[in-house]
């Protein structure tokens, strides 16, 4: 690991500006991806390129095989089949798709002043934690091809709201394909909120908040082993109603991932002991203060989502830190990076590129937004790495994949490569 | 009884007589350049924001001013000798669009002092009496290389009051910050905010129609209001006669009198060309637009009445007036010969200016245009230094001016490079490897542990 490391370092040094005081270097396509997506049905290879499997060491001028929408072989001696479709990477770096953790992709086109376009909240209280963005989701939105444009392939979907439990979170992909084609998984998480916006949610103190989701699991727990009485009436009321009792079964069951939004160090132990009680499978998200408590996250194999540019000290985390991804790493926990953004969850790219800037281990940062987020949203069969048998999710890069100034040159998702046309370009195009 | 009488005494002698200069700035700035050495920066990359780049470039700083620069300068004897090796010099950077002080972090209800939501016109109030000077983000933006900013009442209102120019450097008082000598700013609003925040309170303005006619309707009273000053000047000034002070036309007849510049936040191509005609109609000139993300739509316009647009670099579809928002906005308004400014508008991207600009000089690039690292400083330094009107002494390293500097471990448009040591008036501000404790705001003493303020 430590070589892969060291290799993929020279590698960056050759095509990133560094500090030799060259300009950054923008490359323009070797070639004009197709206006028309590849049909998945060809076999494509990828050759020459710097490739970091993530799953493996990084492998010099080596071949990606692409047929049937899955990756069929990786490694430097992988001969390229005849009659394929071949792109020249020499010179360039590939790198699985990126994972956006936080988005409302599919679930939002405009979160203001365009009503009827934005579905990531309801006002419906009796769903509780039912609610289910999957069944929102629009791939035809213009969001995608934007966020897709930049290298990102798979994306967390994620309610959000004034509850402190906000709802079933889903994996989608940013192939422009509907449900359930488009949708790698769901639900891929429960979501909720403690801390300073769980108890503005949830009665107006922390600890109103952390009862009702204690409450809520309990009931949860009791209605799973009493059904056939609670159908029956001849069990206690609870708080919540059937749809939501049923959505946090396999929360129960520590099978589906409750991922809890808080920051302060003390919330961030509280949703830990919350864990333990229930023997919950919990994620932690945002944790801007994860670095005070990192060997307690760790020693609980708890992963964290965090927005490295997370450094403005406020009550609910005045110990915020552009380190926090660096130490959390560094401690051992396993670390998602995530924009927390949806128009510009493409920044993630710039998320992470700013996380290495401030000490996180360059293979983390891209773990972080690949393999990483795989496993944690339950993915990773399918998703997160360069390896045969996975999802043909792959980006061809001009270079460092965290620079401001390089870009992707080719996309794939599920084998098809993507056309890079948006609607920002469009509009490039009709006023330039 | 004695000593009241003395108080009054004095408080009726503190009374300024109209048209002197306590009347006409009755909150002076108190900034005073922190101590500085003679300072020279040799083997640099030098962006000046005025000119090509001077590669393995020195720059000399001395008595808070650029002295010297060039390929080779000539360095006293008792000079502080930065060896860049190779890192890079940009002027400091300026925000024409900052919040800092007056949505202070921690943001709570207790300092959420950006907007006076209170009327549709406020012009009569003044950011500066809203400022913290504790805010931590100053500190915080700082680190990022911001030398100088504008700092704006938000935009609710279709007059949302005076701005303030100040300088990013610690001080227990606002006027401490204050830029000696920039002129006030009037930040005005169109679109979607102001109809949105009185319209849903069923008071006008609740249509884009209903914001033009507010406009009109001020702008007709500071006309009224100018011209009774200026007949009560012609007539002889006679205290007797002078007409009531209204602080709201004061600040509207100081746009008619030039000496108040307008920023316009306005997103839409449609609306802003509506602005540009409405400040012909009353005589007065738009520095700048802010936001602007349909900028690139009306290029021509803007450069043609010499109006800069303060942009995002990649800010899109959070409402429907961003919807258009494209990434190469920024390069299309520079390379139509425009005054481009890469603004922030944020307390996260204030710090990350120069990251801002890397994603429009990329953007500009793949588009074709032939954006250079030194035409794309000046979206940081110049250009937002004219919208300001702070140009002629500050936003390039040019001999005479301030010595505003920044030191970049690397390229400053990449994503690893770091501010390493940012110089206000030739005094260094921040060292990035200096190991003693960073100057903090008082917020954050004691309350966020040391370690974490890096």
């Amino acid at each position: 690991m430590k070589t892969a490391v060291l290799l993929w370092l020279a590698a960056l040094a050759a095509v990133s500006p560094g500090t030799s005081g060259q300009a950054p270097a923008v490359r323009r396509r070797s070639a004009p991806p197709p206006a028309v997506a590849t049909p998945a049905g060809d076999t494509i290879a990828i050759v020459g390129g710097r490739i970091l499997p993530v799953s493996g060491p990084a492998i010099e001028r080596g071949v990606v095989l692409i047929a049937g929408g899955k990756i069929t072989a990786v490694g430097a001696a992988v001969e390229v089949p005849a009659g394929a479709r071949v792109i020249d990477a020499a010179g360039r770096i590939v790198t699985p798709g990126l994972f956006a953790s936080s988005t409302q992709l599919g679930i939002v086109e405009i979160p203001s002043s365009a009503e009827g376009t934005a579905d990531q909240s309801t006002t419906d209280a009796g769903l509780g934690a039912a609610f289910d963005v999957a069944d929102s989701f629009n791939a035809e939105t213009t969001l995608i091809p934007v966020t897709r444009a930049e290298g990102i392939t798979r994306a967390l979907v994620t309610p959000s709201g004034s509850r402190v439990i906000l709802g079933q979170a889903a994996v989608i992909d940013l192939s422009g394909e509907q449900a359930p084609e488009g949708i790698t998984r769901a639900p891929a998480a429960m979501m909720a909120q403690l801390g300073e916006a769980g108890a503005a949610a949830g009665g107006g103190s922390r600890a109103s908040a952390m009862l009702r989701l204690r409450e809520a699991l309990q009931d949860a727990a009791d209605f799973a082993r009493n059904r056939a009485a609670w159908n029956s009436a001849q069990r206690r009321p609870y708080a919540q109603g059937r749809l939501a009792l049923e959505a946090l079964a396999p929360v129960i069951r520590g099978e589906l991932p409750l991922a809890v939004i808080a920051n302060r160090a003390s919330d961030l132990l509280a949703a830990l002991r919350l864990a333990d009680e229930f023997k919950l499978k919990l994620v932690l998200v945002g944790a801007a203060e994860g670095w005070k408590v990192a060997d307690r996250i760790a020693a609980k194999h708890v992963p964290v989502v965090v927005k490295p540019l997370t450094d403005i000290p406020s009550f609910d985390a005045p110990g915020a830190s552009l380190e926090n991804a660096a130490r959390l790493s560094k401690a051992g926990v396993r670390i998602v990076i995530s924009s927390f953004e949806t128009h510009n969850a493409r920044n993630v790219r710039q998320e992470a590129g700013n996380a290495i800037a401030n000490g996180l281990d360059r293979d983390a940062a891209l773990r972080a937004v690949t393999l990483e987020p795989a496993e944690v949203w339950g993915v990773a069969a399918r998703y997160g790495s360069i390896e045969a048998g996975k999802d043909a999710d792959i980006v061809v890069w001009s270079g460092d994949p965290f620079e401001l100034t390089t870009g992707p040159e080719h996309v794939f998702i599920r084998g098809r490569e993507i056309s890079p046309d948006t609607r920002q370009k469009q509009l490039l195009e009709k006023y330039r | 009884m004695a000593a009241l009488f003395g108080l009054l005494a004095a408080a009726a002698t503190a009374q300024p007589p109209a048209g002197s200069a306590r009347s006409t700035d009755p909150y002076p700035s108190t900034y005073r350049p922190r101590p500085s050495r003679t300072t020279v920066i040799r083997n640099a990359t030098i962006l000046t924001g005025a000119g090509p780049a001077i590669e393995r470039g020195a720059i000399l700083l001395r008595d808070g001013k650029v002295a010297e620069i060039g390929t080779s300068v000539t360095a006293p004897a008792d000079a502080v000798v930065i060896d860049a090796d190779g890192r890079w010099v940009t002027p400091g950077i300026i925000d024409t669009h900052s919040h800092l002080g007056v949505y202070p972090a921690p943001a709570t209800d207790g300092v959420d002092d950006g907007n006076e939501s209170t009327n549709p016109n406020t012009a009569e109030v003044w950011a500066e009496h809203s400022v913290w000077p504790q805010d931590p983000q100053f500190d915080l933006a700082l680190m990022g290389g911001v030398t100088a900013m504008q700092i704006l009442p938000g935009s609710a209102n279709l007059f949302g009051g005076r701005s303030v120019t100040v300088k990013n450097v610690p001080s227990i008082t606002e006027q401490g910050m204050k830029f000696p000598g920039a002129p006030y700013g009037l930040k005005m609003a169109c679109g979607e905010n102001p109809k949105r925040v009185y319209g849903s309170r069923n008071t006008a303005p609740r249509t884009r129609m209903g914001n033009v006619a507010g406009y009109r309707r001020a702008w007709i009273a500071a006309t009224e209001y100018r011209n009774r000053l200026k007949r009560w000047k012609d007539e002889g000034s006679d205290p007797a006669k002078q007409p009531d002070r209204n602080l709201q036309l004061e600040t509207l007849a100081g746009v008619l009198d030039g000496d108040i510049l307008v920023h316009n936040h306005c997103y839409r191509a449609d609306e802003m060309a509506v602005m540009i005609d409405l400040a012909k109609e009353f005589g007065y000139h738009i520095a700048s637009f802010h936001h602007a993300v349909e900028a690139y739509k009306i290029r021509d316009l803007l450069k043609a009445d010499g109006i800069c647009a303060s942009m995002w670099a990649d800010w899109w579809g959070f409402k429907l007036e961003a919807y258009d928002g494209i990434r190469e906005n920024i390069a299309l308004v520079a390379a139509a010969g425009g005054c481009a400014i890469v603004h922030s508008d944020d307390a996260n991207g204030i710090q990350r200016l120069n990251q801002e600009a890397a994603k429009a000089l990329r953007a500009g690039r793949e588009a074709g245009l032939k954006i250079t690292e030194a035409e794309a400083v000046t979206w940081l330094s110049i250009n937002p230094a004219r919208a300001l009107g702070i140009d002629k002494v500050t936003g390039s390293l040019e001999r005479g001016k301030n010595a505003d500097v920044v030191v970049w471990s690397a390229n400053p448009f990449s994503v690893y490079a770091h501010a390493d040591q940012v110089f206000i008036d030739g005094a260094l501000l921040f060292d990035r490897r200096d190991p003693s404790p960073r100057p903090r705001r008082d917020f954050v003493v004691g309350l966020a542990p040391e370690e974490a303020s890096r």
